[in-house]
C-alpha cells in the first residue's frame, strides 16, 4: 500500500501534466461571428453562405486551425430581418465577444449594423453587394461581393459592343432591386444608354407578362435589363419568350445560381449576365490565379452538400478567408491589428476575384473581377461576342 | 404590335394572373361557407400541393404525382381540422381565424425544413417554357389554359357536389342552419372536416397547375393567400363562381393598370378598386347580404 502511493501520485501528476498540455495546445478557440439570412426571403443567399462557412471551419480546424488555435464560428440566422440583424450583432459584440463578424447576407441588414460595428470597433466583412456599404468607408467595415456599379458598367459596355442604346429596365421592389435601379439610372448617360421603359415589380410577382407587354409596345427597345434576386429572374425570361419579345435579356449578378437557369429551362438560353468566375471555373486557363481555389471550393461544396455551388456562398467563402488571412498576417488576435492587416491585404485570391484592399477601398475588387456570361445548353458559359 | 393586339395581350396577361388568383380563391370559399372561418392557411395548401407534386414527380409520372399531392394535402387538411378546429369549436370565429394564421406560419416553417429554401417547379403540362398559343397578335402560355380548365372543372364539380349529392346538400345545410341540420341527423362536425379536406385538396390541385407559371417555393403561400382572399371578397364570399369572377377581375385590372401607370402601382389600383366595390356592395359582386351567401349556391 505504501509503495503504491508514490506511484499513484506520480501517475496523477503525469495525467494532470498531459491534460494541462493538451489544454495549452488547444488554447481558447478564435471566435468569429456570422450573421446570415439562412431562412426567410433571402434564404437563397444565407443558406449557401452558412453551408460554406461550416464547411470551411471544419476544414481549417482539421488542418490545425489558425495561429495554432481552433476557429469557432457562431452563426446566427437573421431571417433577412434588419431588426434581428441588429440584435444578433449586439449579442455577438457584447456577449459572445467575437473577434470579427462576417455577413449579413443582404444590403438592408448590413446598413443597419454598419454604424454599430464602427462604434464598437468590431470588424465586419459583409456578404452584401451595394456600394453604400463601403462608400463612405467605415474603418471597420469591409465587403466581399463585387460592386453593383461594376456590374452595370459591364452590362453597358457589352451593350455598346452590340450596338444597343435604347433599353428597358425592370427591377424588383427590394433592397437589391432598388440599388441596381439607382446604378442603372446613374450610369446610363455616360455610356450613351437611353432607358425607355423603367418599371418596378413586386418581389412576390407570379407573372410579368403585363410589364413585358409594356416593353414590347414601347418603340425601339433593343434590350431588357432585369435586376432582382427573386424567382422573377426566371419568370421574366419565360414571359419574354412567350409573348415573342425577342431582344437580348441582361440580368444582374443575382442570376449566378444554377437553380434559376433550371427553372427558366429553354427560356434562359442566351440570357446575358455578369458574375464572378466561380460558375465557369472549367473554362479558366490552368494558370489563372483563382482556378485552383475555385475548383477546390466547387468540388468540396458539391460533394458535401450534393447541390450546385452558387456565387453567394462564394461571398461568405471570401469574407471568412479574408478574416482568417488578416489574423495570419497580423500574427495576433488583437482586433485593431487584424483590421489593419485586412486593410493592407494585396493580391489575395478569393472566389469573387483578386482582393486588393486599401484605406480608401474596402471592397478591394476591380472591374475585371466580373465576367460577362451567358447560358448555353442550360449551362453557364463565358460570353464572347 | 397594333393597338387592338396590345389590348388583347394585356387582357391575356391579366387572365394569366387572374386564373391563379381565382383557383386560390375557390378554396377560401369552401371552408368559409361550411364553417364561417376565413382560412389564411389556404395559401399554404397551395404551396404544399406544388412542393409535394414536384417531389413525387421525381419518381412518378406527372398525373400520378399531382393526384398523390392532392390526396395527401386533403388528408392533411382533414387532420388539421380534427386536431385544432374541432376541439376549439367553442371559441369565437375570430380565435379560429387567428389559429389559421398561426397554422400558416407553422406549415411554412415545416416546409422549409422538409424541403429547403430553393425554387422548384413542375414541368409545363403542354409544351415548354417558351411555347405559346397565338391569338391574333397576342400570345399566351398553354399552361394558362390548363389553369383555366382546372378552374372550370372545379366549379362544375363543386356545383354538382353541393347541389345534387346528399353529402353536398348536407354541407350546405350545416352552414345555412346548423341546428336544423343537427336535428335532421347530419353530423355537422364531420361535414366541417370534409370541407377542410375538400378545400385543402383543391388548394393542392391549384398549387400543381400554377407551379410551372409561378414556380413553387416555401414562401409563396402568404402572397397567394392575400391575392386569393381579395379575389374571393371581390366576387362575394361563399360562391365558387364569384371567386372565379373576382380572381379574373383582379388580374385583368392589374394588367391594365400596368398599361397606363408604372407597374409599382399595380396593387394600389387593384386594391383601390376592391375598396370602391366593397363600399357599394359590401358582400361582393355576386355575394348575397350576410347569412345566406355562399351556402345557397
Amino acid at each position: 500500500m505504501r509503495r503504491t502511493f508514490p506511484i499513484a501520485l506520480g501517475l496523477c501528476v503525469a495525467v494532470a501534466a498531459v491534460s494541462f498540455q493538451a489544454v495549452a495546445a488547444d488554447a481558447k478557440p478564435i471566435r468569429i461571428g456570422a450573421l446570415f439570412s439562412i431562412t426567410g426571403p433571402a434564404s437563397f443567399l444565407g443558406a449557401p453562405e452558412e453551408k460554406t462557412v461550416r464547411m470551411l471551419a471544419d476544414k481549417i480546424n482539421a488542418e490545425g486551425g489558425v495561429l495554432g488555435r481552433k476557429v469557432e464560428v457562431i452563426i446566427k440566422d437573421t431571417q433577412g430581418s434588419p431588426e434581428k440583424a441588429v440584435s444578433f450583432a449586439r449579442q455577438l459584440i457584447e456577449e459572445e465577444r467575437v473577434l470579427a463578424i462576417i455577413g449579413p447576407s443582404t444590403t438592408g441588414e448590413t446598413m443597419q449594423i454598419k454604424g454599430l460595428c464602427e462604434e464598437n470597433e468590431m470588424i465586419l466583412v459583409s456578404c452584401a453587394a451595394a456600394e453604400a456599404i463601403t462608400n463612405p468607408v467605415a474603418r471597420y467595415v469591409f465587403k466581399t461581393p463585387q460592386k453593383d456599379s461594376q456590374a452595370v458598367t459591364w452590362i453597358y459596355n457589352t451593350m455598346k459592343d452590340l450596338g444597343i442604346s435604347k433599353i428597358a429596365v425592370v427591377t424588383s421592389n427590394d433592397g437589391f432591386g432598388n440599388q441596381g435601379k439607382l446604378q442603372l439610372e446613374a450610369l446610363a448617360p455616360e455610356h450613351g444608354i437611353q432607358i425607355v421603359v423603367n418599371e418596378v415589380y413586386d418581389k412576390q410577382a407570379t407573372d410579368l407578362t403585363d410589364i413585358m407587354t409594356k416593353v414590347k409596345s414601347a418603340a425601339g427597345v433593343q434590350a431588357v435589363v432585369n435586376w432582382s434576386i427573386v424567382p422573377a429572374q426566371s419568370i421574366v425570361a419565360k414571359n419574354m419568350k412567350q409573348i415573342g419579345l425577342n431582344v437580348p435579356l441582361f440580368q444582374s449578378h443575382g442570376f449566378g445560381n444554377p437553380k434559376y437557369v433550371e427553372q427558366a429551362g429553354v427560356a434562359a438560353e442566351g440570357t446575358l449576365f455578369v458574375a464572378g468566375r466561380l460558375l465557369v471555373v472549367d473554362e479558366l486557363p490552368d494558370d489563372h490565379p483563382q482556378k485552383a481555389l475555385l475548383a477546390t471550393y466547387k468540388k468540396d461544396y458539391e460533394t458535401r452538400y450534393n447541390e450546385p455551388v452558387s456565387t453567394f456562398g462564394g461571398h461568405a467563402y471570401d469574407a471568412f478567408t479574408v478574416v482568417l488571412e488578416g489574423i495570419r498576417q497580423a500574427g495576433t488576435t488583437d482586433r485593431a491589428k487584424v483590421r489593419d492587416a485586412i486593410e493592407n491585404l494585396k493580391g489575395f485570391a478569393g472566389t469573387a476575384g483578386i482582393f486588393n484592399f486599401s484605406p480608401e477601398d474596402h471592397t478591394g475588387l476591380s472591374l475585371d473581377a466580373f465576367t460577362m456570361q451567358t447560358v448555353k445548353d442550360g449551362k453557364f458559359r463565358l460570353y464572347s461576342k | 404590335m397594333g393597338q387592338s393586339d396590345l389590348i388583347l395581350q394585356y387582357f391575356l396577361s391579366g387572365i394569366t394572373k387572374g386564373s391563379i388568383y381565382a383557383v386560390v380563391a375557390i378554396g377560401f370559399n369552401l371552408i368559409y361557407s361550411a364553417t364561417g372561418i376565413l382560412n389564411f392557411a389556404q395559401g399554404e395548401f397551395v404551396m404544399l400541393g406544388g412542393m409535394l407534386a414536384v417531389s413525387l414527380a421525381l419518381i412518378l409520372p406527372l398525373p400520378v404525382a399531382v393526384a398523390g399531392a392532392v390526396v395527401f394535402v386533403a388528408l392533411l387538411g382533414g387532420l388539421l381540422e380534427l386536431v385544432f378546429f374541432r376541439r376549439l369549436r367553442g371559441h369565437s370565429i375570430l380565435h379560429l381565424v387567428i389559429i389559421t394564421i398561426g397554422l400558416s406560419i407553422l406549415i411554412q416553417e415545416a416546409a422549409l425544413h422538409v424541403w429547403d429554401e430553393k425554387v422548384r417547379s413542375l414541368p409545363y403540362f403542354t409544351g415548354n417554357e417558351i411555347s405559346s398559343i397565338r391569338l391574333f397578335g397576342a400570345a399566351v402560355s398553354p399552361q394558362v389554359l390548363w389553369v383555366l380548365g382546372t378552374v372550370a372543372i372545379i366549379v362544375v364539380f363543386l356545383h354538382i357536389f353541393l347541389k345534387y349529392t346528399l353529402r353536398g346538400r348536407a354541407m350546405r345545410a350545416c352552414s345555412s342552419n346548423p341546428e336544423a341540420a343537427l336535428l335532421a341527423g347530419i353530423n355537422i362536425a364531420n361535414m366541417r372536416t370534409l370541407s377542410f379536406m375538400l378545400s385543402a385538396g383543391l388548394g393542392a390541385l391549384a398549387g400543381c397547375v400554377i407551379s410551372p407559371i409561378t414556380l413553387t417555393h416555401y414562401e409563396m403561400g402568404s402572397g397567394l393567400a392575400i391575392k386569393g382572399f381579395s379575389a374571393a371578397i371581390l366576387g362575394g364570399l361563399g360562391n365558387p363562381m364569384a371567386a372565379v369572377l373576382g380572381g379574373l377581375l383582379v388580374g385583368v385590372l392589374e394588367a391594365f393598370s400596368v398599361s397606363v401607370l408604372p407597374a409599382a402601382y399595380t396593387d394600389v389600383t387593384a386594391f383601390a378598386i376592391l375598396l370602391l366595390v366593397l363600399f357599394v356592395r359590401p358582400h361582393g359582386l355576386l355575394g348575397r347580404p350576410a347569412g345566406e351567401s355562399v351556402r345557397e349556391f
